[in-house]
């Protein structure tokens, strides 16, 4: 257990720097140079000259180690990204990026907490009922197609139908911004917490609708495979209540490799919904890395979806470390590789 | 012909799948003789136009026929996916073989690799390789190259647990002691044996690089000018076309997106009951 866990500590690390180390390659590589092209496109927008270009330029360049030989950027590049040190916003600047970073998480993490939980929760539950033998026919029969529909398009499209339906024709639900603009965000504010949750409601909708689609096909198939078992086949041989044989030995079992699934899905509910944040204009984390990306803020960018991999990398990482504890067939002392 | 039509009865899924991307490609190859292929670029036709009888499917608020634009879309939406696809799958191919294959330490260090690869998440790491890229370049193929660099982990891995499972049958210890080489088992045992899974993979590894390829485009990555279909939505979003109530030109690439995506999916989960006998009627 002991080596297992030692050996997934170092794998997590090596994960992100396998990440760090792509994203300080990749522009030497292609040779963008991001605070050029800003200072340049400033000169433009805002009348600056060219020599104070220059100086702001030098200024940049010393700032960011920019002149040192490149093994010695690279070492203070994995120094600075493992004290989450992303240096400063091209385009706040002096703001720095892990300042955006944290209010911008502060608005979106709970919209992903809360849509994991509930299209987990949700999609298992439907997913168990539909593929249980109890359940008539015709119900798996009609949400099959529609479920199979909407697993399988990214969540900025039902996004973009919530937001044309929902906010713009029916007027139910407000659109974009997290809070209402004459609100000022205090998390202890009980007036603010019910803005913010109505708000929430339609990126988390758009989030649960492909999400929970797709687990409860998967948990249907699942089920159809548990029923086939022969401790389920003694348990209706027992006698036992249908519903008792559904939850404590059906859903049970088949629930356990959807919970595998959960960390990994954690990551595309991330993905998905920041893409789905910046067409709902939501100015969460997802709206400032489309921000960040159009005005090619790179220090923020690469801020942006470093955070987010080391997030999603721990996610797995703890839901590896607990799952023996819900699986007890599991133990990491024989498992090779 | 009648065993063909026989066995899409038994499979409706393949059969749905298959004929919706037959639509698609129709749409795309035919649609090209009744529009003009240049209208579905910007500053072409009237702005802001609500569908007519001269521009059936409406145009937007660049100046695109948007029958035009979803016409040249579909088509370049599919060739990125396309793109990215095939070449995922070849390098997965040729991994997932060498790996399943010959074992020991090739094995392991390739499956290191594909693991570090698959715990960071795909998508993230497309936003920082494609934005690295300035956008005037990024064109249908470039987009589709890039696309690739991540899509060759997931069928590498698939693959290679096939080969695995396979490499200890009876008919290929024959052949091994029948003094075949490396090569030619892989070539005429194991290829031909996992050819309805390949076909499979070939069928996912698209719908995953279409998918990567319009989240991508729908944050702003990508060419402004080409009318793709995650492009078309980035302007949809970057226009607020719902504040204005142009209805026509959200609905028309969602419905084409829902529909080239359901598409591959209902073809996917159809060849997989080719190839995995055994799942037959789960799904």
């Amino acid at each position: 257990m002991r080596r297992y866990v030692i050996k997934r500590v170092l794998f997590l690390f090596l994960v992100i720097w396998t990440a760090a180390t792509i994203n300080w390659i990749l522009p030497r590589m292609t040779g963008r140079d991001p605070i050029k092209e800003q200072l340049s496109a400033q000169i433009a927008s805002q009348g600056r000259t060219a020599a104070d270009a220059t100086a702001m330029m030098d200024m940049y360049n010393n700032l960011f180690g920019l002149k040192k030989p490149l093994w010695q950027q690279y070492l203070t590049y994995v120094a600075n990204v493992l004290r989450l040190d992303f240096g400063y916003s091209i385009q706040e600047y002096p703001r720095k990026v892990l300042d955006i970073i944290i209010a911008r998480s502060r608005i979106s993490f709970p919209v992903f907490i809360i849509a994991t939980i509930i299209s987990f929760a949700f999609g298992v539950l439907l997913g168990g009922l539909m593929g249980w033998n109890k359940t008539p026919k015709w119900i798996p029969r009609i949400l099959t197609p529609p479920l199979l529909v909407f697993g399988s398009v990214p969540a900025f499209l039902v996004a973009l139908i919530l937001i044309y339906f929902v906010a713009f024709r029916w007027k139910l639900l407000p659109l974009g911004l997290p809070y209402d603009r004459t609100m000022i965000e205090d998390w202890s504010n009980i007036k603010f917490l019910m803005n913010y949750a109505h708000h929430a409601i339609l990126p988390i909708t758009a989030t649960v609708v492909v999400q929970l689609s797709g687990w409860a096909l998967s948990m249907r198939a699942m089920m159809v495979t548990v029923e086939g078992e022969d401790f389920t086949t003694f348990a209706e041989a027992k006698g036992l209540k249908p519903s008792r044989i559904f939850m404590k030995y059906l859903m049970r079992n088949a629930t356990l490799p959807a919970l595998t699934g959960l960390a990994i899905t954690f990551g595309y509910i991330i993905t998905g919904a920041a893409v789905a944040e910046s067409f709902f204009n939501y100015a969460g984390i997802g709206a400032r890395l489309a921000q960040a990306i159009s005005v090619f803020d790179y220090f923020v960018i690469y801020g942006i979806v470093i955070i987010l991999v080391m997030c999603i990398a721990v996610a797995t990482f703890i839901m590896d470390m607990i799952y023996p504890l819900l699986d007890p067939r599991i133990t990491y002392k024989a498992q090779k590789g | 012909m009648k065993s063909t039509l026989g066995y899409f009865r038994r499979n409706p899924t393949l059969a749905v799948g298959l004929s919706f991307l037959l639509i698609l490609i129709l749409f795309t190859s035919v649609g090209r003789l009744f529009v003009d292929p240049e209208h579905a670029y910007p500053l072409s036709v009237p702005a802001n136009l609500p569908p007519n009888a001269e521009y059936p499917f409406g145009t937007d608020r660049e100046g695109r026929d948007l029958l035009a634009a979803m016409i040249v879309g579909t088509g370049m939406t599919l060739e990125i996916g396309a793109i990215a696809g095939a070449i995922g799958l070849a390098l997965g191919i040729v991994l997932g073989f060498v790996a399943g294959y010959t074992g020991g330490i090739i094995d392991t260090v390739i499956t290191s690799l594909i693991d570090i690869w698959m715990s960071i998440p795909s998508f993230l790491l497309l936003i920082l390789i494609a934005s690295a890229f300035s956008k005037v370049t990024l064109g249908v193929t470039q987009m589709g190259l890039i696309v690739a660099i991540v899509s060759w982990a997931g069928p590498a891995r698939a693959i290679r647990a096939q080969v695995l499972s396979m490499r200890e049958r009876p008919f290929i210890m024959m052949s091994k002691l029948s003094g075949m080489g490396a090569f030619e088992i892989i070539m005429k045992e194991l290829v031909p044996n996992l050819l309805p899974y390949l076909v499979m993979s070939l069928s996912q590894s698209v719908y995953g690089a279409i998918m990567a390829s319009l989240g991508l485009e729908a944050l702003g990555i990508g060419s402004r000018r080409e009318p793709t279909m995650g492009m078309t939505l980035y302007n949809v979003n970057y226009y607020s076309a719902f504040l204005v109530g142009m209805w026509w030109w959200i609905l028309e690439p969602t419905l084409v997106i829902i529909f080239t995506l359901t598409s591959l999916v209902l073809t996917s989960i159809g060849l997989d009951e080719i190839a995995n006998p055994r799942r037959r009627r789960t799904v």
